[in-house]
C-alpha cells in the first residue's frame, strides 16, 4: 500500500485517502499550438520502468494537489512536493539521485 | 510433432506413458531470423502461428524475457466474450470469439474452451440503456447478444441476489455464446504448434535493445547476444513503453496493476461468468470450482505486478452483495498483472515510425478474449502490410481524433 505524506497538512496518508491524478509537470497546449504538441499534451504520457513522478490529490483529506516522485518498479517513495511548481524541486532531485544515480525523466537527471 | 488423439493416449498407456515427447523445443537462437516477435505470451504465440499457417512465413523467433505464458496470459480470468460497441472492436473481438470455438481442434490441444454464456449485470438506469445501446450494435454487427430482465437473470444465475442492498439488477447483456477457456493452455497450444512449424521459441531471453539502421528495424539486442531479423513485432503488454523507447519512438499509454483473486475450490454452484460492473467485480467458477474473481485496475502508474489491497476489498465487497453465499468463501491467493491502458481504452495494433517495426499493445484489461483474433490480424499486417482487421487501430488515429471508445464495454474501472 502506497503511504504518501501531503507536503500541505503533513499527514502521511495511505492511497484510499488519496486520489491518482497522472503524470505530472505537463505542459498544456491549447490554441495556437502544433497539432503535433497538441497530440503529445493530450495521449503521450510518461511510462518509465523506474524513477516517475506524477501528481495526486489529497481528496479525503485537505482536497490539495500536490506532486509525489516514486519508483513504479519498487513503489518506493523519494519524496512529496508543492504542486505550485514546474518542475521537481532540487531536494527532491537529490534525494532521487542519492538512491538512483542514473536516473532520467523527460528532460530532468 | 506427435498428434494427441485417443490411440496415443492408449498406446502411451500400454508402455508407461514413456513416449510422449516435450511439447515444444527450446533450441539456441540463430543469428537471423525472417520475423522475430518479442513476447511468447498468447498474443505474441499467436501472431507466430498465423505468420505460419496463414503466409507460410516460419523462419520466426518468438523471445520470452520470462517463461512462456508467464505474463498477463496466466494471469488473467480467462474470460471471452465479444458484446462490445465500436464496429472494429466488435470485428476483432468476435472474429476471436469464433476462433476459439474450433481452437482445440485446429491446434490439437485441448484448451478447455467453454461457451458457458457471459451475464454483465445492468444495476442502474444509465447501464440499462447503455447495455440495450450494445445490444442493438451488436445486433446490427451479426454479434449474437440479448438485453434479458431480471427474470430471466435469476433463472440463469439462481444464487444471484436481485434485490441488493445498493443497487437491485435491473437487467443484464446475455451474451450465450461467451464463455471461459483455460488461459495456459491457450500459450501452450500455441507454442507447441509453432514449434512444430519449425519456429524457435526461446525463453528467458531478454531484449535489451532494439538496433535501428536507416529508419529501419536491423535487429535485437538480447541477453542472449545479438539476434537480427527482417521484421519485429513487439507484443509485451505492459511493458510496450519501455520496449517502444529501446526502437525511439513512444506510445500514447499507461501501464497500471489489475488484480485477481480465486477461492478455495466449492461444488458447482454457477454455470456462467457474471459481471457486475456498477458494483464492481467479476466472477465465475473454474473446472476445479474455485470462484474466479476479478475487480479494478489501480489509478496510478505500476510495474510491480501486485496491486493495492483495497481494490480486493471493494471486489469482494461487491460480490457479497451480489452472491450472498460466497461471503463465508475462503481466498486461496490472489496476484497482479500489468495491463496496458491507452486513452480510448482500446489497442494499438499498428505499423510504427519505424520501418518493419510493428507494435500489438494497449489490449489494457481485455487482452485474453482477443488472443486469436489479435494474432490473426497482427499475423496479416505484419505479412503483407495491411489488415481489414487491424486498420482502425493505428497509432495515428490519436491524432486523428478517430477514437474507438471502449471506456464502457471494457467494464473495469481505469
Amino acid at each position: 500500500m502506497l503511504i504518501l505524506e501531503c507536503p500541505y497538512c503533513g499527514v502521511k496518508a495511505e492511497e484510499t485517502e488519496l486520489h491518482a491524478g497522472g503524470e505530472a509537470h505537463l505542459k498544456r497546449f491549447g490554441p495556437g499550438s502544433s497539432d503535433s504538441e497538441f497530440h503529445d499534451y493530450l495521449f503521450m504520457r510518461e511510462n518509465p520502468k523506474g524513477v516517475h513522478f506524477d501528481r495526486w490529490r489529497h481528496i479525503n483529506g485537505c482536497g490539495k494537489w500536490f506532486h509525489a516522485a516514486r519508483c513504479t518498479m519498487t513503489l518506493e517513495v523519494f519524496g512529496t512536493y508543492s504542486a505550485q511548481t514546474f518542475e521537481p524541486p532540487q531536494d527532491i532531485r537529490d534525494a532521487i539521485s542519492a538512491k538512483r544515480p542514473d536516473w532520467t525523466w523527460r528532460e530532468f537527471k | 510433432m506427435k498428434r494427441y488423439s485417443v490411440f496415443a493416449v492408449a498406446r502411451e498407456a500400454l508402455r508407461y506413458h514413456s513416449g510422449w515427447e516435450r511439447a515444444w523445443r527450446s533450441p539456441t537462437p540463430k543469428r537471423h531470423y525472417d520475423v522475430i516477435i518479442v513476447g511468447a505470451g498468447g498474443h505474441g504465440l499467436a501472431t507466430a502461428y498465423y505468420l505460419g499457417k496463414n503466409y507460410g512465413i516460419t523462419n520466426v523467433a518468438v523471445i520470452e524475457k520470462g517463461w512462456l505464458g508467464g505474463g498477463n496470459t496466466g494471469r488473467n480470468t480467462t474470460i471471452i466474450r465479444s458484446n462490445y460497441l465500436q464496429d472494429p472492436s466488435a470485428a476483432i473481438y468476435e472474429k476471436a470469439r469464433s476462433l476459439y470455438e474450433d481452437m482445440s481442434q485446429d491446434l490439437n490441444y485441448n484448451v478447455m474452451f467453454s461457451p458457458r454464456g457471459v451475464l454483465m449485470l445492468a444495476q442502474t438506469q444509465h447501464e440499462i440503456r447503455g447495455y440495450q445501446r450494445t445490444a442493438h450494435a451488436n445486433a446490427l454487427q451479426g454479434v449474437e447478444t440479448e438485453f434479458v430482465s431480471p427474470q430471466r437473470v435469476k433463472e440463469i444465475v439462481p444464487i444471484i441476489n436481485l434485490d441488493g442492498p445498493r443497487y437491485p439488477v435491473l437487467g443484464a447483456l446475455w451474451q450465450e455464446r461467451g464463455g471461459t477457456a483455460r488461459h495456459d493452455a491457450v500459450a501452450w497450444g500455441y507454442a507447441r504448434a509453432c514449434s512444430a512449424m519449425g519456429m524457435d521459441i526461446i525463453q528467458q531471453c531478454e531484449v535489451t535493445g532494439v538496433r535501428v539502421e536507416n529508419g529501419r528495424v536491423a535487429g535485437v539486442d538480447t541477453s542472449k547476444g545479438p539476434i537480427d531479423c527482417d521484421k519485429l513485432g513487439m507484443l509485451v503488454a505492459g511493458n510496450a513503453s519501455v520496449l517502444s523507447e529501446m526502437a525511439g519512438f513512444r506510445l500514447p499509454m499507461e501501464s497500471v496493476a489489475l488484480q485477481a483473486l480465486v477461492s478455495e475450490p466449492i461444488k458447482p454452484c454457477m454455470d456462467v461468468v457474471v459481471m457486475a460492473n456498477t458494483v464492481h467485480g467479476y466472477m465465475s467458477q473454474s473446472d476445479k470450482g474455485e470462484m474466479v474473481i476479478g475487480g479494478g485496475t489501480d489509478g496510478f502508474n505500476n510495474y510491480t505486478q501486485r496491486g493495492s489491497f483495497h481494490h480486493i476489498e471493494e471486489t469482494v465487497r461487491a460480490l457479497n452483495e451480489t452472491f450472498p453465499m460466497v461471503s463465508r468463501l475462503k481466498m486461496l491467493r490472489q496476484w497482479g498483472g500489468i495491463v496496458d491502458v491507452t486513452g480510448d481504452r482500446s489497442p494499438i495494433i499498428s505499423k510504427t515510425p519505424v520501418d518493419n517495426i510493428f507494435v500489438n499493445c494497449g489490449w489494457g484489461t481485455g487482452g485474453f478474449k482477443s488472443i486469436p483474433g489479435s494474432g490473426w490480424g497482427m499475423a496479416e499486417l505484419m505479412a503483407t502490410g495491411h489488415s481489414s482487421l487491424t486498420e482502425a487501430f493505428t497509432i495515428d488515429r490519436f491524432k486523428e481524433g478517430q477514437f474507438i471508445d471502449e471506456s464502457v464495454a471494457a467494464g473495469v474501472a481505469h
